[in-house]
């Protein structure tokens, strides 16, 4: 009984799921750029407990020192900033311009 | 440096992992529902700082301090007073009367069913709990797992992610040049 309450690796890895289709559904549904941008950061931030749970279990099977999964989430955060500053900034560039943030008005380059 | 202290560091034994983490996992569900159905960008942004906070307490609980603390400092109290900028700079006031979803809403969420299912499949197919056994048994020394990671990025011999961090540094670079100039008046 003790042993089917315990939390394993999988259910970290159904929550960063749920997490990750939540982010999809606002990527695909949403008109606001920001809080498509928004939903952006909760699909990295999904993979990113991926990670950390993985690196947790290979941590179990090759000792404590075994922290790639926790690196790889660094540099998934880092480039989560990077995306986060271009996004905003061509959202800035693009209201200035036409006076939108919405994702269905943004045709300049359709033709 | 007190010798006691690296000798023999304190360990943490894991205490009510279940309560916790059903815990954490409500407040991030539904912090992650919030951020993609409010009106309001900035009632979404604060959501979406409820649900990076959760997620850091659940990065503590898989004995990941180090990026716990990074994922407090760089992503809640960065990037997202990144975004609360951006939303003061555009006008709130006129997106909340406007459609907030667009014409392909249907389409868009029949595909994440379709993935969800996808996900459903392999979790049940391939997973079924043996491949991954419980980890909430082992506990390792917090105190020593920013030497860890800074052994595995930096050192001369472990450290087989140095050249990954300076790509990362030149993609800083490059990201805050992009950003200052998208952000010029004129372009």
């Amino acid at each position: 009984m003790h042993a089917m309450m315990e939390i394993s690796t999988l259910h970290y890895l159904v929550l960063g799921a749920a997490l990750f289709l939540l982010g999809v559904i606002g990527v695909l549904t949403r008109r606001n750029v920001v809080i498509v941008l928004m939903s952006i950061e909760l699909i990295l931030n999904a993979v990113n407990l991926n990670l950390v749970a993985f690196s947790r279990y290979w941590q179990s099977l090759h000792g404590p020192s075994a922290l790639h999964g926790q690196v790889f989430a660094i540099f998934i955060i880092t480039d989560a900033a990077a995306e986060a500053a271009v996004g905003l900034g061509i959202l800035i560039a693009f209201f200035r311009n036409k006076e939108t943030v919405n994702v269905d008005e943004v045709n300049l380059l359709k033709w | 440096m007190n010798p006691s202290l690296t000798a023999n560091p304190p360990v943490n034994p894991p205490v009510a992992t279940p309560f916790f983490f059903y815990g954490l996992a409500a407040i991030m569900i539904i912090g992650g529902i919030l951020v993609i159905t409010r009106k309001n960008a900035v009632h979404s942004a604060l959501a979406l700082i409820t649900t990076l906070l959760a997620q850091a307490g659940l990065y503590l609980m898989l004995y990941a301090p180090f990026v716990a603390g990074v994922q407090i400092i760089l992503y809640a109290g960065g990037i997202m007073v990144l975004f609360l900028f951006v939303i003061m700079l555009i006008s709130i006031e006129r997106q909340e009367k406007e459609r907030q979803f667009n014409k392909q809403w249907l389409v868009g969420i029949v595909a994440a069913g379709a993935l969800g299912g996808l996900f459903i499949a392999v979790y049940t197919t391939t997973a079924k709990g043996i491949l991954f056994p419980p980890v909430g048994r082992e506990s390792y020394v917090e105190g020593q797992n920013t030497q860890e990671i800074a052994s595995l990025l930096f050192d001369m011999h472990k450290g087989m992610y140095m050249f990954a961090f300076e790509i990362a540094s030149l993609l800083l670079l490059v990201a805050i040049i992009g950003a200052v100039v998208m952000a010029k008046k004129r372009i």
